[in-house]
């Protein structure tokens, strides 16, 4: 084991940038500042009527000179991908259009949506607006292929970004940003690349999505008071909150870092899954899989549970998911568990992006030792015994942070985050 | 660390041929394609899937009610994987990667909302769309479009819970997911992996977004169907119901459970260029090619080809395969089963592990097509994707004497 290796003599893989938008802002900086002050990125979505919708709130990314409401998903997950790529390779000094490694992007799947749909009818008219005429008048319409076809948005990027070899476009649902940063970590360990780009980026905040979700009954309801309606692991949590964004993390190999002088943010250190056959939405009672997924990741990161000085959780707010996890803690950790606390408190949970994103937040946690609050923790659940570090941020001392992500489908991802010294 | 070899120990394929090995061996001598439906979806021919007894592979009713075809055929084919590998008591570890499109819109709904909103002012109109999606999606729909939910079916039914991804990218995707497959075994990340995809060609939705990118025969401009190659008239494909799903292992971990492989499974490549003057995609397959060609023994060369008919990407791949310096058997298998997009580069080395472990290879379909004597050793087979995606991957028989 040298200094660039880690416990099984594989290459460790560093952090050397870091670019966020959400909700809360543009950039890490003041993305990182919200979140630590325990402000709530949720309002009434005003980027399309909410009439006959049961949930009338959730978090949009606003950018100033841009009109995110008249964008599509695709367009906007392309937006918010540039932005934090931008931003994260910006910090790790890489020049523009030639990064030396893949691009691993987690992003929701797109396909054509309604304003191209009406689009698509006023092309066919007089001819009525059925499929046959549809698709007539979507000849060679590159653009609206470009926007719906999976490869799309990763196409652009690789070009935009100069990334190596084919992009990576992966969903797996809610655990979407884990397993983008869990892709560019192996490809790493494995000697395919001194770096890889990690991106998770969803933009899915749109008529028919949300009511998709809100058909799940997955969707809080609490309209009256949006930046209270996103409360993990409280008494009357009643769903999750959508909401979008990106996170980017530019992934190299330490001994890539340090060589050409990169400032190094943090390693990712371990990387687990482990997923569910119980149900489509729900995990198994036991809470098998998620405990042996964040079971994988402290054994990938070569340590004891008792390394973990705080989790990120997955804490989406939902009355299942956060009993779950709590199960799961508890198996993982026992009484010993370490403070949680849940990002999606403040940012409602941003889908694929929500993966990448709490690793950001996770890697400036230990470089701030500052734990980000569990906001809108009003009344405890007395069925979740965990310190969830209610509505105030704390100081703490940090070496590793587990960040957990469970996926509809059963897809579940776990990442170990460490300090640069760990 | 030397890398593991990697055989491939099950397949399981759905098409228009049928399912199975037997009736694709069969397809594979054949001269003509599979089955041809140039009706149903005119002015665009598809080849169609057969009838599924679904109970074979998803005995819970229930479970087959949360899908809906697309899922339904990966799920099945999946099983038939699982199935032909001798593999069910090892599926709690097995990692799983699938290739994935996007699940079925309700087509319905959709004409009906379409044909509300459109004499509607564009305020009054978005009102009227969530009025209609909220009153008329049905709430399982949503599990059945999401494109990792196949992945999830596949879990819940057939209990695969190792390392599961979803990779989307079209025929791209396809490719990518059995390369990081087989690089997690080589790599001893995994002992067993399971990848593949599906596409549903019965789709006006998948037409929809094909059709846009520019990307299929269409019958006004040609008759129906012609062979991949021989598409001048009308360039572009002609989709193909299909799902293909491999298990791929170590050869230690076959040899150790007494699997027999169909074949061992080499290098793969892929690649993505922009296939602009600058960077027309010739030159990565290139690499790629001169990394296998050692392995390979001398004579004409058996050459399994996801060529689509698409007109750049047909012209790409002639041009690479022209420049191989090798004389070449390729035989395009979209002019037997069709192109199915995430499905096709699984589908694709799927045929070739059968052809190797049969010792067959297709019948020549068109002039492009050139005859080989014997049975195949190596085949080698190409995924130039219609839009973007370039890949190619070496498969070599193994011989009855290193069999398990």
């Amino acid at each position: 084991m040298s200094r660039f290796t880690d416990h099984a003599g594989r290459p460790l893989v560093a952090v050397t940038g870091i670019g966020i938008v959400t909700p809360l802002g543009i950039g890490a900086a003041d993305n990182w500042a919200a979140l630590t002050a325990g402000r709530s990125g949720i309002r009434r979505i005003t980027r399309f009527p909410t009439d006959h919708l049961r949930t009338t709130i959730a978090g949009t990314v606003e950018l100033p000179g841009e009109d995110t409401g008249a964008m599509t998903s695709s367009q906007r997950v392309a937006r918010y991908a540039t932005l934090v790529a931008e931003e994260a390779l910006a910090q790790a000094g890489f020049g523009p259009g030639n990064f030396p490694g893949p691009l691993m992007l987690g992003m929701p799947p797109v396909e054509t949506e309604w304003p191209y749909r009406l689009r698509l009818a006023a092309r066919a008219a007089p001819a009525a607006p059925l499929y046959p005429a549809l698709i007539e008048a979507a000849a060679k319409w590159d653009e609206m292929y470009e926007l719906a076809a999976f490869a799309g948005i990763g196409e652009k990027l690789a070009e935009r970004f100069g990334t190596r070899g084919a992009p990576i476009a992966i969903s797996t649902a809610c655990a979407t940003g884990g397993s983008a940063i869990q892709l560019g970590v192996e490809a790493i360990r494995r000697g395919e690349a001194e770096a890889a780009l990690a991106i998770g980026a969803d933009g899915t905040v749109q008529p028919e999505a949300l009511i998709r979700f809100s058909l799940l009954s997955a969707l809080s309801t609490r309209n009256d008071d949006p930046a209270k309606a996103a409360r993990p692991f409280e008494k009357s949590r009643d769903g999750f909150v959508m909401s979008e964004g990106a996170a980017c993390l530019v992934l190299e190999s330490l001994e890539h870092a340090r060589a050409r002088g990169a400032k190094v943010l943090g390693l990712i250190r371990g990387c687990g899954e482990k997923s569910d056959s119980f149900h489509r939405t729900r995990s198994n009672p036991s809470g098998e899989a998620i405990i042996r997924a964040m079971r994988n990741a402290i054994a990938d990161a070569g340590l004891e549970p008792e390394a973990i000085g705080y989790v990120n959780a997955h804490g989406t707010s939902t009355p299942e998911n956060d009993k779950m996890e709590t199960l799961g803690l508890r198996a993982v950790f026992g009484e010993g568990a370490p403070p949680i606390s849940s990002n999606k408190s403040m940012l409602g949970h941003t889908l694929s992006a929500a993966g990448a994103i709490e690793a950001a937040f996770s890697l400036l946690t230990i470089r701030d030792q500052l734990l980000p609050p569990t906001i809108n923790h009003e009344e405890p659940d007395p069925a979740i015994t965990l310190d969830v570090v209610p509505n105030v941020a704390r100081a703490a001392k940090v070496a590793h942070v587990l960040s957990n992500s469970f996926g509809f489908g059963g897809q579940n991802v776990c990442l170990v985050i460490s300090g640069e010294t760990s | 660390m030397a890398a593991n070899d990697i055989w491939i120990t099950g397949i399981g394929l759905v098409s228009s041929a049928g399912e199975g090995r037997a009736a694709h061996l069969a397809a594979m001598t054949a001269t003509a394609p599979a089955a041809l439906d140039a009706a149903s979806f005119a002015p665009f021919a598809i080849h169609p899937g057969p009838a599924l007894e679904l109970d074979r592979q998803i005995p819970k009713k229930g479970d087959q009610r949360q899908m809906e075809p697309w899922q339904r055929l990966g799920t099945y084919a999946a099983g038939l994987a699982i199935d032909d590998a001798g593999a069910r008591d090892l599926v709690a570890e097995m990692d799983l990667i699938v290739a994935a499109g996007g699940g079925e819109r309700d087509i319905a709904l959709d004409d009906q909302v379409l044909a509300a909103l459109t004499p509607l002012p564009p305020a009054e109109a978005a009102v009227k769309l969530n009025e209609m999606l909220a009153g008329g999606l049905r709430p399982t729909l949503f599990l059945a479009q999401l494109s990792n939910l196949l992945a999830g079916n596949i879990s819940v039914v057939h209990g695969v819970t190792g390392a599961s991804r979803t990779f989307m990218g079209e025929e791209q995707a396809g490719a990518d997911a059995v390369r990081i497959a087989a690089a997690r075994l080589a790599e001893g990340s995994s002992r067993i992996a399971l990848v593949g995809g599906a596409y549903s060609a019965a789709r006006w939705d998948m037409l929809l977004l094909y059709h846009a990118g520019g990307l299929l025969r269409h019958e006004t401009q040609g008759a129906p169907w012609a062979p991949v190659f021989s598409r001048d008239d009308a360039p572009g494909a002609v989709t193909g119901t299909q799902a293909a799903f491999l298990v791929l292992e170590t050869e230690a971990g076959a040899r150790a459970r007494g699997a027999k492989g169909l074949a061992r499974l080499g290098a793969i490549a892929t690649g993505q260029a922009r296939r602009t003057p600058a960077d027309p995609g010739h030159e990565a397959m290139a690499q790629a090619f001169r990394r296998i060609a050692p392995r390979l023994g001398a004579g004409r060369l058996p050459v399994i080809s996801g060529c689509s008919g698409a007109a750049a990407a047909t012209v790409l791949e002639r041009e690479v395969l022209g420049g191989l310096y090798q004389p070449l058997a390729v035989r395009a298998t979209g002019s037997r089963i069709g192109w199915g997009a995430e499905a096709t580069f699984p589908a694709n080395v799927a045929l070739a592990a059968l052809c190797l472990s049969a010792g067959v290879f297709p019948a020549p379909m068109e002039a492009l097509e050139a005859p080989l004597d014997g049975a195949p050793a190596d085949i080698l087979v190409t995924g130039f994707a219609a839009w973007r995606g370039e890949a190619m991957a070496h498969l070599a028989a193994i011989p009855a004497e290193a069999q398990p």
